[in-house]
């Protein structure tokens, strides 16, 4: 962006730059997500958004756990059996969603972002949608169905 | 009464009252607030005459820009609970009882609901033509003392997209949708106009790549000008560019 300054009448008068306003809930962090009035792609950037975050928390959870195998195959052992009950497998269903969301979508937005499908955007959310619950119920039954 | 139509003799409409929580700020205030006013409206009223109407009647320190009146000018763009609208063609009876009026976001404000468009002007690159030679035919008589015509772009600069758009929230840096928009507009169809540098000012992190295909601005968009959908396009002509690009530089390897 260039200075608007540059050139422009009045611009002597208009030194001291007045409050921009911005979205979200009043934190400028937020400012992304602002669910007034908004549209299906502005929902699908903000859930595309939360799922990164939650995957990159995922991450270094993972490698933190994974730092138990430094203690031996007994601390390993008694991870997992606190990784095989309910709860956690039903955390492990939330990161499939969150794989599945954030991995359609991408593709959704590299299809429409290089401008192969301009016009396709909501119909191509819609069927990530409808893959990603299909693979989810698949999935979230293969993790429970065991219990 | 509330709007001209009315003044001219129709039948009066039903009269019932809105209360417009209306954005305020005057230089030297510390920060912004907030001013509610109660105001009558009727089924045809629009959110500019309701504000007109608040201007008149109970405050006329209210400032607002407005021009054509007719959705022509994008001069009365606002945010109206929460969403991006041209005032002079938004009914009231659309929206609830309670009404929030914004200035647009993204752009710094004067004062009230008026913003300084200089930082929207500013995000176009700098060969940025606000006429361009019209599709008159050529044939066709020109008017007397006419050398050429000319005609507006669709866009009408209301700045309404760099408002709804998420992404401009998270880089100040990035030059939002009417002028990627603009650029494509121009390399689409460009009647003797440079669009190597534009396709070079667009082929920026900061330009056509910071997009995230969210499509708020063609949603907002009053001029049907479709902004994201032209920079979805603009990164298709800068991706063959890129693969042309590579392709002979590896020919001449």
């Amino acid at each position: 962006m260039r200075d608007p300054a540059d050139g422009a009448p009045g611009g002597d008068e208009r030194q001291v730059r007045g409050p921009v306003q911005r979205k979200g809930f009043g934190l400028a962090p937020t400012g992304w997500v602002d669910p007034r009035g908004r549209t299906l792609g502005a929902w699908a950037f903000a859930a595309n958004r939360i799922t990164g975050l939650g995957l990159v928390f995922y991450l270094y959870l993972h490698l933190g756990v994974l730092t138990t195998l430094l203690w031996g195959a007994h601390a390993w052992g008694r991870f997992l059996g606190v990784a095989t009950n309910i709860v956690f497998l039903g955390l492990d269903v939330v990161l499939l969603f969150g794989l599945l969301y954030h991995g359609l979508n991408g593709v959704r937005v590299m299809l429409v972002g290089t401008g192969f499908v301009t016009d396709r955007q909501r119909a191509l959310w819609w069927a990530g949608a409808a893959i990603g619950t299909v693979v989810l119920v698949g999935g979230a039954s293969h993790f429970l169905g065991g219990r | 009464m509330l709007n001209d139509v009315e003044e001219r003799g129709r039948p009066p409409e039903p009269i019932e009252t809105r209360r417009f929580n209306v954005f305020r700020f005057k230089r030297g205030d510390e920060r912004p607030h907030t001013d509610a006013f109660d105001v009558p409206v009727g089924s045809r009223t629009t959110v500019f005459e309701a504000l007109r109407w608040i201007q008149v009647r109970r405050d006329r320190t209210l400032a607002l820009r407005h021009s054509c009146l007719h959705a022509s000018c994008g001069t009365c763009g606002l945010r109206v609970n929460g969403r991006e609208v041209l005032a002079c063609v938004t009914a009231v009876r659309d929206l609830g009882r309670e009404i929030t009026v914004e200035p647009v976001a993204n752009i710094p404000v004067l004062t009230d609901l008026v913003v300084d468009m200089r930082e929207f002007y500013a995000r176009f690159p700098e060969e940025h033509p606000l006429l361009r030679h019209s599709e008159f035919l050529e044939d066709a008589a020109s008017s007397e003392g006419a050398e050429e015509h000319v005609r507006f772009e669709d866009c009408i600069e209301c700045g309404l997209c760099l408002s709804a758009c998420p992404v401009v929230v998270t880089s100040e840096r990035y030059v939002g949708p009417a002028a990627l928009a603009f650029a494509q507009r121009v390399v689409e169809e460009p009647r003797g106009a440079e669009t190597v540098n534009l396709l070079t000012w667009a082929d920026d992190p900061d330009g056509a790549w910071r997009c995230h295909a969210i499509f708020e601005c063609t949603a907002a968009c009053p001029s049907n000008v479709e902004p994201a959908g032209r920079i979805m396009a603009l990164r298709g002509t800068l991706l063959g560019r890129r693969l042309r690009s590579e392709r002979t530089e590896r020919d001449r390897a």
